[in-house]
This record gives structure tokens, sequence and C-alpha cells, in this order.
């Protein structure tokens, strides 16, 4: 082993890792024993896995020793071991969506995602928690276990990807593959102090996600550092035939856009912030400190010669009420596929009962409590005599929040705002509250509706706890985020000293 | 059909009823139990009456958006491809037999 230490390969870079496995400092098995062994000793407090194969993440290692040892050709991201969100199929290994209605399933094939970033020679170490069905923003509607924050462990990780920022955030991975419906992988990186990204819908491949609301649902990085993001972006991004919503265009050029950022020069690039997410008359709800760390890091933008304007998006008031019933509507289609028949969990077929019974059965056992909820509100929502007030009427409003980011785009390069409202809750705070727990994703809705990109990245401390900075661009123009976001972080680790998520556990 | 007769008129603001709510979870196949019926009508009143803020937007002449990314169709040549295995597919089932999925009766006994 060389003189990199256990703590050093799991709370350092993935690009890092990349380059020292490249140079030969480091081997696959080695990166890979280190986290298996952190994710031993630290996961039964943690929580971040459902599943983790330390055979055969091992095995995927040593292949890619053995090749490396051979002189074959590898990817940069060759032998660097990494975390799949378990809504993203997996040949052979057990996939759930956090749902008792499809426990003990092993798929019978690899997601586009999946089987890409295993063509790039990545080692799986596990899949992890999130909300059942992607639906939730604490993770607690996981049907088997508690994900903790790395933070403050009586803290929800955020969600519905809390299983991956928990894992990221606590060195039990170097990155993970999270999605995001309506903020997904953008709020649990925001409140875990890790950097996440949403990218264009249509450019990274859904099939094989298990389908949340098919109109939103696009799977991205969560990483430690942007260039980070940038890098597993393009791994999973670009066109696929097996999604028919997939756009046919050349994945952007992400990983040379973070390194530009971080040279820290942003002259002629316009910024807006948006006064209806946290700014004045716009402050409900949104905490004090978050917001100061907000115009600090629009301030640091300004310092490296961004022009800063307010923007209006007054259509954004309405982004809440539209996407709780464009979401549940798309959901209680999608998730009709739970039907008890082809695979997952049947319940009650004893010879007595007829199909229709069987069903309501398997599903009234197999899916929790806000699944039921947006299943039975956006059946609502679809039905005759409601359908016009309800879904057609929020179809609009989508159209008013597009047009809102399209006036933007005339008189700025990128929109920006706080990701979350606040820093993470305490665990069970809003479990009762299905509107409190909406809130939380209050500021990364109009992104999602409108299809554009968005990432969040880390700006600091509130009461101890991570705050992220969000910053948004047009569709397909995702080196926008990375570029600015590379500036941002590059910045505060210069003015800290230090990167934010050395400050975990007192570690700085 | 029922359904029609009894919803037809949207309820007053937040009246979603314990009856419409196991209305629309039979028909979404949900066998919810009493205390989920208790549960869920309170709580879908409050969602709903937040979400019936989209009605406040004038949206006069707007088209709706059902996607975000502007797409026609998506055409493929007509060729044969490889399907999953029948019985890797039927080993992910709850139930199979004679290389088919196996069911509960759809029909009733007279039928």
């Amino acid at each position: 082993m060389s003189d990199v230490t256990a703590t050093d390969i799991t709370t350092t870079s993935a690009a890092a890792l990349g380059e020292a496995l490249r140079a030969g400092e480091l081997s696959s098995v080695e990166v890979t024993r280190a986290y298996l062994d952190r994710i031993q000793a630290e996961d039964a407090t943690i929580g971040a896995y459902l599943h983790v194969d330390a055979e055969a993440a091992l095995r995927a290692a040593e292949q890619v020793d053995a090749a490396r040892a051979k002189g074959e050709e590898l990817g940069p991201l060759a032998g660097v071991p990494l975390a799949l969100k378990d809504v993203v199929v997996t040949e052979g290994v057990p996939t759930t969506s956090g749902s008792k209605i499809l426990e003990g399933w092993r798929p019978p094939y690899d997601a586009t995602v999946a089987a890409r970033l295993k063509a790039a020679g990545t080692v799986l170490l596990g899949k992890t928690n999130m909300d059942e069905f992607a639906m939730g923003s604490s993770t607690e509607n996981s049907a088997y276990r508690v994900t903790r924050n790395p933070w403050d462990t009586d803290r929800i990780p955020g969600g519905s990807s809390g299983g991956s920022s928990a894992a990221v955030a606590a060195g039990l991975a170097p990155w993970a593959i999270g999605t995001d419906t309506g903020g997904s992988i953008r709020q649990p990186a925001a409140v875990t102090g890790l950097v996440g990204h949403k990218p264009t819908y249509g450019s990274v491949s859904r099939s094989g996600l298990i389908a949340f609301s098919s109109s939103l649902d696009q799977a991205g990085p969560m990483t430690r550092t942007v260039l980070d993001a940038a890098l597993l972006h393009e791994a999973i991004g670009g066109h696929d035939p097996l999604d028919s919503t997939s756009i046919d265009a050349p994945v952007p050029v992400l990983a040379e856009a973070a390194r530009r950022g971080a040279g820290g020069d942003l002259s002629g690039l316009r910024v807006g912030v948006v006064t209806e997410l946290g700014g004045d008359g716009h402050t409900d709800g949104y905490e004090p400190g978050v917001l100061a760390r907000v115009a600090e890091a629009v301030a640091l933008l300004e310092g490296m010669g961004a022009e800063v304007r307010q923007v209006s998006c007054p259509a954004f008031d309405l982004a809440l009420p539209a996407y709780y019933l464009i979401a549940p509507s798309e959901a209680s289609s999608n998730l009709a596929r739970f039907d008890g028949v082809r695979y997952g969990l049947r319940v009650g077929d004893d010879g007595s009962r007829d199909l229709d019974e069987v069903m309501a059965l398997t599903r009234e056992q197999g899916f929790g409590h806000e699944v039921k909820r947006r299943i039975i509100l956006g059946t609502y929502a679809l039905s005759s005599g409601y359908y016009d007030a309800y879904y057609g009427q929020a179809q609009k409003v989508r159209t008013l929040i597009t047009r809102d980011f399209t006036s933007a785009w005339d008189d700025v390069d990128v929109l920006v705002s706080p990701t979350s409202p606040t820093v993470a809750w305490p665990i069970g705070a809003r479990v009762d509250d299905p509107i409190a727990m909406y809130a939380a994703d209050l500021c990364t809705l109009p992104a999602s509706l409108a299809g554009i990109p968005a990432i969040s990245v880390p700006c600091g401390l509130s009461e101890g706890l991570p705050v992220g900075f969000q910053i948004m661009a047009p569709a397909l123009a995702d080196d926008r985020c990375y570029r600015v976001a590379a500036a941002l972080e590059a910045a505060q680790d210069a003015a800290r000293g230090h990167a934010l998520l050395d400050a975990i556990g007192g570690r700085a | 059909m029922e359904f029609r007769r009894s919803m037809s008129t949207p309820s007053p603001k937040g009246q979603l009823t314990r009856d419409e709510v196991a209305h629309l979870a039979h028909l979404s196949r949900l066998a919810v139990s009493d205390e989920e019926l208790d549960l869920f009508a309170g709580q879908l009143a409050a969602v709903l009456d937040a979400v019936a803020q989209v009605g406040k937007a004038d949206v006069a002449d707007v088209p709706p958006t059902t996607h975000a990314v502007p797409m026609t169709n998506v055409m493929r040549p007509d060729v044969v491809r490889p399907s999953l295995p029948r019985d890797v597919v039927l080993d992910g089932a709850p139930a199979a037999e004679d290389d088919r999925f196996r069911v509960p009766r759809i029909l009733g006994e007279e039928a």
C-alpha cells in the first residue's frame, strides 16, 4: 500500500482516487476495501445502504486491477467504487425502490445508467436507501430503515436520495447516483454539504429507473466536489435509444467547464437572483441563516466578475401546488404496474379471492402511507369532473413557469437561489405533516417543472449545518451550472482553508 | 357510474370526505384500512387545499405543458431484437406455471 492512508481514501475526491489508481499509487481492491471497512464500521449508525455485497465489489475491483496490470486501456473512472440509489435497477442485485412491494426482487437487466457505469469500470459498493418510490424529502418514507445525517445523526439526510447523500458525506462511498423528480438530488446534497446536479430533462437515460413521475424524473451525480459531479455526469449522460424521451444531443463538456470555473474568472457572466425564492417579500419559511449564506455566495460571484441583478419569476409562487398535482397524477398511473402479477409481492392469493381483491391487498400491504396518499391524490386530480380544475390547470401553470425561465434567459445566463429553505431538520419533525414536508421542495421545483439543469453546491454552514446554493441554467447548458459552482467552491475553499465537508465531526 | 354521480361537482374547499377517499382508494386498487381512511381524509383535505392554489393563475389562452422536452414521435427500424430470457423473467414473478405468469381468477364462478 502507498502512503495514502485509509482515512485519506474515504475523504478524498473521486477524481483524485481515479488519478491515484491510474498512476498505480493505489489498487482498486485497496480503495474498495477501505470503503467496505468503513461501511462495516459506520453504516449501522448512518443507515445509508439497503444492500451491500462486499464479495462482488472486491471481485469487480480485482478485475479492474488485473486489467490494469495487463496494460489494458481503461477509462478515468475505472476502479473507483460508487453507490447507486435503489431506484436504479441492477441485474441480479436486489432493487426495491425503498418499497416492501419489491422486497427480494432481483432485476433481470441493468438500467442504462448502471450499465454505463459498469462499462466505465466503476465498482458497485451497494444500493442506497431512499424514500419509497422517491416520494419524500427526508428518506423517512423508506419501508426499510432510518438514514441519518452524518453532520448530526439526530437529523434527516434529505430525500428522496438520502441514502446516497449520507453515504457520500459520511465517507461510505466516494460518490453516488441519485434521482431528482422535484429536488431529490439537490435537497439531500444541500443538507449534507455535497454537490448534487439534476441534469437537463432527457439528457440522462431514464431506462431502468423505476418510474415515479415520468415527465420529471432524472438521474444525476451526488459528489464531494464539483469536478467529481461533472466527471460522473459525463459517464452517464448522452442519448439512449431505450428511452424515447432521451435527447439526441452530444453530452456537453462538463469537466472542462468545472476546471475552467475553478480558475475563478466569471467576468461577463450575468447572474439573476430569483426574487420569489427567498427574496424581498418572499422570505416566509426561509431560515435567516440560509438566506445569509446565500447572500454571501452571491457577493462572492460578484467579486469574481459576475454581473448580478434581481429577476422576478411570478409563476414560481405556484410551482409547489402545480408539482403536487402533476407528480402524484403521473405516479398514480406509473404505480399501477405494481399489481402482484409479474414481480414483487403478492398477498392473499389463497384460491378464494379474485385478481382485483389480490391486487388491492397486495398494494395495501406493499405500499407505505405517502405512496398511498399520492396515488389517491393523483387518482382524484385525474378524475372526471376534477381534471380541468386540478391536473389540467397545473399543466398550464407549468407553461407559465417555463415562460418565466425563458424570459429570464433574455437578461441573464444563470439564475440562483437557496437550494432548500432550511437546514436539515430533526428526524420525525415533519412525518405527520405532508404540507411541511412538501415545503422542503420550494426552491427546487421550478427547474424540475421546466426540465432545465440545476446544481446545488455548498455555501457554508448555518447553526453548524450545511447550506446549499442552487444554480439554474437553460436546457442543455448544464456546463454553466458546473462552471459557476466550481468558481464558488474554489473561492470558498480558498477562504476557508479546506473543503466544507472536512468540517464534519471536527475533522478540519 | 357511481363515482361520476358522487364526484362530478367538486366538494367545498377542504372537504374531501372519508367516503370519497374510500372510493378513490377502491379505484386505485388499494384496500385501505379504517385507520388509514381517517388519517388520509384529514391529510388529503389539507393537501387539496394547498394544491387548489393553482386555480389562482390566469391561464386564459395558456397551453398545457405535458412534457419538458418538445417532441413529436420517435421512430426506430422495425427489426426483431432479443428479449429477456423467459426463465429469468419468471424467476422474479410471485407465481409461475407452465412457463407463464400464474394469476388469480379474473372471472366470477358463474362466468
